[in-house]
């Protein structure tokens, strides 16, 4: 490292509340949604292991079920309904909690203002509200467990009419309420935060950082952002019409003529239809919200650790930009067993399929960025490799669903579980694996530990497709998601080996997630100290100390003269080029 | 606290003044001009998302009109005229309160500024009265699909006022404590546009009813 590590000019708040707690500095706010994402993804997992847990064991009684939820699991014994409110939990978590939350509040507030060379985000007052709403919805979710009833059963998706009745069962009174209200909170959170974020991408850019110079990390974000603030608020929209049939008697996905529980319902008119396309038109840019983040940190990794510039760069961002558009035209491809006309079908399925061209071109180039390059094995790379794989894997299954005439077979199967788990749930979480593992120096000064890290990825990498490939035949067996067991189906009693084999892989990965939490704390407090640039990486988060001083920059606006990928350099000295060198 | 708003006459601000225009300004990001152009980005950002929510309410109106046969529609009581016009009237002197304030004319600011947030006020007072009228009139939300939904689009249009009037009164706070001057003078023109905007939603929304009740 040739440039001087930065001093703070301006003093982080002394009191620990100010500084910790309510602090608006990015750089907390980021640690602070980190810390929620990884207890909400400790909370989903677990619940995950419960659920696989009772499908290959129906009858067990288990004592910690009774100890948790004393009402759904009477004797030990998990009900369906108990199941299905851990699904609807596990769900919600993991979508709004964890994938939403720490590759683009959590990685996106740490890292962006310092990869433009801003000293905070444009409005930090409302950075902080983000973060504390966001605390609120997670405190408003689970406590859906704890009041009478317990948590919905509807799943992360809602579908009226059962979440617009309170009566329709255990669940759907105060605990959908609390969902809603928790759904509405992200909603208000996850907007500020998009405010904040394409703002200070316009607005706060230092001198000489022009779009094309951006690291893709930031067009990741940026992307990202634009697409939560077009769809966050169409399904506050739709959350809060879910509240007024609920509980002012309105009828707006509610039909005619229903009858539950022997009792005929007053609603009339509404069409539950509303809610699903409201719902999706959300829903799939969401899936967005995600990856995309991903996207840009693993084209950012596969440059570093290839020594390479990243191959297409323009490319890359175009594909981007083409994914978020496509994302909000293609949502009726959640809704083909909807009775939706075959006409719609088709031309949803025909944009669906033309997401496969701005995919294949972001799989092209991570690939030619890899080709010939001098490839450095560490930690982030496997990961960042790991997402490019599970991203293929996961994405071809998607072609099959996309076509309405092979979803209507597979859209209520495993089959369709297995794919998004693989494509929105673990190539998100590997994504959030590589940042973790890429920026941990820089956060907390000090590297994880690398052999611990490798083992973590291969047994990880080896785990997860020991889950979701078998799951996918299982769903092309024909095996219903949404169930809480299968006794009762003589058809699907040659699939329990398959599930038992499911969950024995389920049961390995989390374990091996052990590996992870004790790296992670472990090198935070004991880990070897960090240099200010271990990776030799090019962008501005590097020329500052690790962890980076208060005001980021010390006071010194820093300028850009170079793009954000000058990897082996003819001609010069060191094989990169910082973006602030001359 | 018209008194008090009065007081800032002729304590002109140190700071030079800035761009004439909406979202004018420049200069480096940590300057004024810099904190003035990310001001007005947030605001069209956040008009953006509040485009977002409401096209995703009048959806569900369109639809839902369109789907079944049940739908009555809600007649508008003649008040709503005249909210309508309060609305306009207090983007008029909002303004006229901003142009002054960009001139340095700052008794006039304070004048035309209490005048508009007064009206601001004044709308929200007479869309509640039209919604008493309604009840009289036995039109609820749980009546019909119509009335629902007017009684949420006035709502969700009133709460997002009502974020406006409490930006209004910040920046009344602001001309008590002599903080605003040509040079100084972001929040209000801020809060200016997005007044503005709400003005034209408001009328958009009236069509909306008036055309497809």
């Amino acid at each position: 490292m040739s440039e001087p590590a930065a001093v703070p000019v301006h003093h982080a708040p002394r009191g620990f509340v100010r500084r910790y707690i309510f602090s608006t500095d990015h750089k907390v706010i980021g640690l602070q949604y980190f810390f929620l994402a990884l207890f909400s993804v400790l909370v989903g997992m677990l619940l995950s292991l419960a659920m696989r847990y009772h499908l290959t064991n129906p009858d067990a009684k288990v004592r910690l079920f009774e100890m948790l939820w004393p009402d759904g699991a009477a004797g030990g014994l998990m009900t369906p309904e108990l199941y299905l409110s851990l699904m609807t939990i596990h769900g919600t978590i993991m979508v709004f909690f964890v994938l939403t939350t720490a590759p683009q509040s959590g990685f996106g507030n740490y890292f962006l203002p310092l990869q433009i060379g801003a000293e905070d985000m444009a409005f930090p007052v409302l950075n902080m509200l983000s973060f504390w709403t966001t605390f609120l919805a997670l405190v408003v979710l689970l406590a859906a467990f704890f009041v009478e009833g317990g948590a919905p059963l509807g799943g992360w998706t809602a579908y009226p009419p059962l979440s617009a009745i309170p009566a329709a069962g255990p669940g759907q009174g105060m605990g959908m309420t609390l969902w809603i209200a928790s759904v509405g909170l992200f909603c208000v959170a996850s907007l500020m935060g998009a405010i904040n974020f394409i703002t200070t991408i316009i607005d706060l850019r230092c001198t000489g950082m022009t779009l094309a110079r951006m690291p893709l990390t930031v067009w990741g974000w940026f992307v990202t952002a634009i697409i939560s603030l077009l769809a966050f608020g169409v399904l506050l929209a739709a959350a809060v019409l879910l509240l007024l049939d609920r509980g002012a008697g309105t009828s707006f996905y509610v039909p005619g003529g229903l009858i539950v529980n022997d009792r005929l319902l007053d609603h009339k008119g509404g069409s539950p239809l509303l809610w699903q396309h409201l719902f999706w038109f959300f829903g799939h840019p969401e899936v967005y919200i995600a990856i995309l983040p991903g996207m840009g940190l693993v084209s950012q990794v596969l440059s570093v650790f290839a020594r390479k510039p990243v191959f297409g760069y323009k490319a890359m961002v175009t594909a981007m930009l083409a994914i978020a558009v496509l994302g909000f035209v293609v949502w009726g491809h959640h809704m083909f067993v909807s009775g939706m006309s075959p006409y719609s079908a088709i031309a949803f399925s025909v944009l669906t399929m033309t997401i496969g061209v701005p995919s294949a071109i972001k799989t092209f180039n991570w690939i030619g960025t890899l080709w010939g390059g001098s490839i450095r094995f560490e930690t982030p790379l496997l990961f960042a490799a790991g997402f490019v794989s599970l991203f293929v894997a996961g994405g071809i299954s998607g072609i099959f669903l996309g076509q309405p005439t092979l979803d209507l077979y597979l859209h209520d199967t495993y089959f369709v579980v297995a794919h998004f788990h693989m494509i929105m749930g673990v190539a998100a979480i590997f994504g959030i694996f590589a940042a973790t593992y890429y920026w941990f120096p820089k956060m907390f000064g000090r590297s994880m530990h690398s052999a611990l890290g490798k083992a973590h990825f291969y047994l990880t990498f080896i785990g997860v497709y020991l889950i979701f490939v078998p799951m996918h035949s299982v769903g092309l067996a024909g095996n219903p998601r949404r169930y809480p067991d299968f006794k009762e189906f003589e058809f699907l009693a040659e699939l329990g080996g398959a599930h038992t084999f499911i969950s024995l892989a389920a049961y390995f990965t989390a374990a091996v997630q052990l590996l992870f939490l004790a790296n992670l704390f472990w090198s935070m407090w004991k880990g070897r100290p960090a240099a200010a640039n271990p990776w030799e990486a090019t962008t501005l988060e590097w020329t500052v100390a690790s962890p980076p001083p208060h005001d980021n920059f010390g006071g010194v606006t820093p300028q850009v003269h170079q793009g954000a990928y000058e990897y082996s350099v003819p001609g010069r000295s060191r094989d990169y080029v910082m973006q602030s060198e001359p | 606290m018209a008194a008090s708003l009065t007081t800032g006459i002729g304590k002109g601000g140190g700071v030079p003044p800035i761009g004439s225009g909406w979202g004018g300004g420049g200069g480096g990001p940590h300057g004024h001009g810099g904190s003035r152009r990310a001001s007005f980005t947030g605001l069209w950002v956040l008009l953006a998302a509040i485009i977002m929510f409401f096209a995703a309410l009048v959806s569900v109106y369109v639809v839902r009109r369109g789907i079944s046969d049940d739908w009555v529609a809600t007649p508008l009581p003649s008040l709503i005229w005249w909210s309508t016009g309060i609305l306009l009237a207090s983007s008029a002197a909002l303004e006229i309160a901003r142009r002054a304030l960009r001139n340095g004319r700052r008794v006039q600011f304070n004048g035309w500024w209490l005048a508009g947030t007064t009206l601001g006020l004044g709308f929200l007072a007479a869309q509640y009265m039209t919604w008493q009228v309604l009840w009289e009139s036995g039109y609820y939300m749980a009546s019909n699909p119509s009335s629902a939904m007017f009684y949420v689009l006035t709502a969700a249009h009133g709460v997002h006022l009502l974020g406006g009037i409490i930006a209004l009164l910040y920046v009344a706070l602001q001309a008590v404590r002599l903080r605003l001057g040509p040079g100084k003078r972001t929040i209000a023109d801020v809060s200016t546009a997005y007044w503005h905007f709400m003005d034209g939603l408001w009328v958009f929304l009236l069509v909306l009813f008036l055309v497809r009740g």
